[in-house]
């Protein structure tokens, strides 16, 4: 019993509880959810914010922030309606490419030693810029294959359970128990010690970001694929979320220090917390405001842990 | 001094490039349109350059204040102060001014509620503020329902006169600049922002009252945000829910281009009125130029992340 009530591991379970908090309720106050189909149409668009908080994940794990990810993620979603509806082979190149600008601008970074802010806030002008020559009005349509792809309705799981489980373990494994993954968040931990040892940062922070643009890149395509259709303002408020998120599952912003479970925890909760507050008949205006007072309460629940070990 | 190095010196300022680029663009512009128009092309640019001038001088601040701080509470703070004031004013002329003390309140308790979390809770400011800016957003939704209110008629046409083709507006923004350059550089607490920008641990050994002056900075970009709501809802008719969207990624941007150190600790005050002329000029000529929105935007962002490796490239 006291070692569950140790501060690391009270901090590991907050993310948790906070999920909980939200979630049943939700199951309470109107059981029908507790289904395959519900549970299906409360998560279906928690998929692509869990994948723009992973993009954003591997950003902050080098101790840097991308204000982009949420035009990039608008940018990938008019492509994957437009593009990749016309020409499957040109579709898909260009977004390689956009994977590989992703890779670069992280190397820009570490190679002039550059904010990353101003940079990310730079190419967030850049994605939203070609996401409205590509689409100026709301429209296109999605390829069939992606539509059945990310609706797919899996056999007893409902999926976006599954994928959201896959997609948190698999980066907890590469992140946090592989080589690469140590080696990586030391880029963020202490650059120096890692460049001392003889890695090349240049290429680790690439290397994040380009996995950042991946995950930017899956994130666009179930979204297009839930949606159907695309606007380049689709995905505008992703990057506003995603940072939430990966601070709400324990994340910080310096140090490498971050948790790809927790992230996915913190971002499905502050999805779910806007049908929380559908349930509990409270107008959608405070949705955001809701998400606002859930960060607010989690930090101010880890303030207090962090204070007792003191 | 030599007149040779007096022209160095100023050559070394960093504000001088926004005013550069921006003359650049207008006389492109003016080669697009063939000459016509020129004086009301900055007739418009000092107009609509206000509202980024006042709420670029918040954020200038708060990012002098040392590496990671940053203010993303500034467009729902325009936009609160803006539908608060509006609405408590319902048009009357007489309620001009408690208006603008209510947007001034506004902005006071939502830099007091950034500060607060940031030192109550030991969060980043990025996240403190954004957590405030969610907060302020829904109370803005909900306040702002139902009948949009008509600002007082004497407010309009504050917001829209010009005297001798020079914008009311213009004038107390340039007044404001001149009072804020000589508070950066001569006053206690300019110094201390820039020494607390600068390295925060000596600021604090050195005596310096580290925390009174981040409060200050957060809560003077707070009710600066919030005057910009209270004057952009009056120019344009009424408050708008989206009215502050524009203003978060422009304000970082018109800091970083008017040549204010982006690590903290050296503010450029005329660089923020010389970066968005620069802007709205930028805008007006792509316009001319028979540009479209996407392109506009897209060379937009590529010439914040040319100026800041331009800027990473002269370290003195």
């Amino acid at each position: 019993m006291n070692a569950l009530l140790q501060p690391a591991r009270l901090r590991a379970a907050l993310p948790v509880i906070s999920l909980l908090i939200v979630v049943l309720p939700i199951f309470y106050l109107q059981p029908q959810t507790l289904s395959y189909f519900g549970i299906n149409m409360l998560m279906n668009l928690a998929v692509p914010i869990v994948l723009a908080t992973m993009s954003q994940m591997c950003v902050i794990t080098v101790s840097d922030l991308d204000l982009s990810i949420g035009s990039f993620v608008g940018f990938v979603a008019c492509v994957g309606a437009s593009l990749l509806q016309q020409n499957t082979v040109f579709g898909i190149a260009v977004l390689v490419g956009c994977v590989l600008v992703y890779g670069v601008v992280g190397m820009l970074i570490e190679w002039r030693n550059l904010p990353s802010i101003v940079v990310t806030l730079g190419m967030s002008f850049v994605w939203l810029g070609l996401a409205l020559l590509l689409m100026p009005a709301p429209g296109g349509s999605t390829p069939e294959w992606l539509q059945h792809l990310v609706q797919w309705h899996m056999p007893l799981i409902p999926f976006p359970i599954v994928a959201a489980v896959v997609i948190a373990v698999a980066t907890h494994f590469f992140l946090m128990r592989s080589a690469w993954g140590t080696l990586l968040r030391g880029a963020g931990g202490n650059g120096r010690a890692l460049a001392r040892a003889g890695w090349s940062l240049l290429w680790a922070r690439g290397l994040m970001y380009a996995l950042a643009g991946v995950f930017g890149v899956l994130s666009g395509l179930t979204l297009v694929g839930f949606t159907t259709s695309a606007d380049a303002n689709i995905a505008l408020r992703y990057t506003m979320i995603s940072i939430a998120a990966v601070i709400l599952g324990g994340g910080e912003f310096v140090g490498g220090r971050v948790s790809p479970c927790g992230a996915v925890i913190g971002a499905l909760t502050l999805t779910l917390a806007a049908s929380f507050l559908s349930f509990l008949d409270i107008s959608p205006t405070w949705q955001i405001g809701a998400q606002g007072a859930i960060l607010i309460a989690v930090l101010s629940l880890r303030a207090v842990i962090g204070r007792t070990r003191a | 001094m030599s007149s040779f190095t007096a022209a160095r010196t100023v050559l070394r300022k960093p504000w001088l490039w926004s005013y550069a680029g921006a003359l650049v663009v207008w006389l492109v512009t003016l080669g697009g349109v063939r000459g016509q128009g020129a004086g009301g092309i900055i007739a418009a640019a000092l107009t609509f350059s206000v509202f980024l001038v006042l709420v670029g001088f918040g954020q200038m601040l708060v990012i002098t204040s040392g590496p990671g701080n940053i203010d993303l509470s500034v467009p729902s703070t325009i936009t609160f102060a803006g539908v608060v004031a509006m609405q408590l004013m319902g048009g009357q002329n007489d309620m001009i001014v408690p208006g603008a003390l209510a947007a001034v309140a506004v902005g006071a308790a939502v830099g007091s509620l950034n500060y607060g979390l940031i030192r109550l809770l030991r969060i980043p400011p990025i996240i403190a503020t954004m957590s405030s800016s969610f907060l302020v957003q829904s109370m803005a939704i909900s306040y702002g329902r139902g009948e949009r209110a008509i600002p007082p008629s004497d407010l309009v046409a504050f917001a829209n006169g010009r005297v001798l083709g020079v914008p009311y507006t213009a004038i107390a923004a340039v007044a404001l600049a001149i009072a804020l350059g000589y508070v950066t550089t001569r006053s206690v607490y300019g110094r201390s922002l820039s020494a607390l920008g600068q390295n925060a641990g000596a600021a604090r050994l050195a005596g310096i009252r580290v925390e009174r002056t981040r409060y200050f900075t957060y809560a003077l970009c707070a009710v600066l945000a919030a005057l910009t709501g209270y004057l952009l809802a009056a120019f344009s008719g009424g408050a708008t829910l989206d009215m502050g969207d524009d203003y978060m990624l422009s304000s970082i941007a018109v800091t970083v281009i008017g040549g204010t150190a982006v690590a903290g600790g050296r503010a450029s005050v005329p660089g923020i009125w010389g970066a968005a002329l620069f802007l709205f000029l930028m805008v007006t000529m792509l316009n001319a130029l028979g540009v479209g929105a996407g392109l506009r935007l897209v060379i937009t962002g590529v010439l914040i992340i040319g100026i800041i490796i331009f800027a990473s490239n002269r370290k003195i």
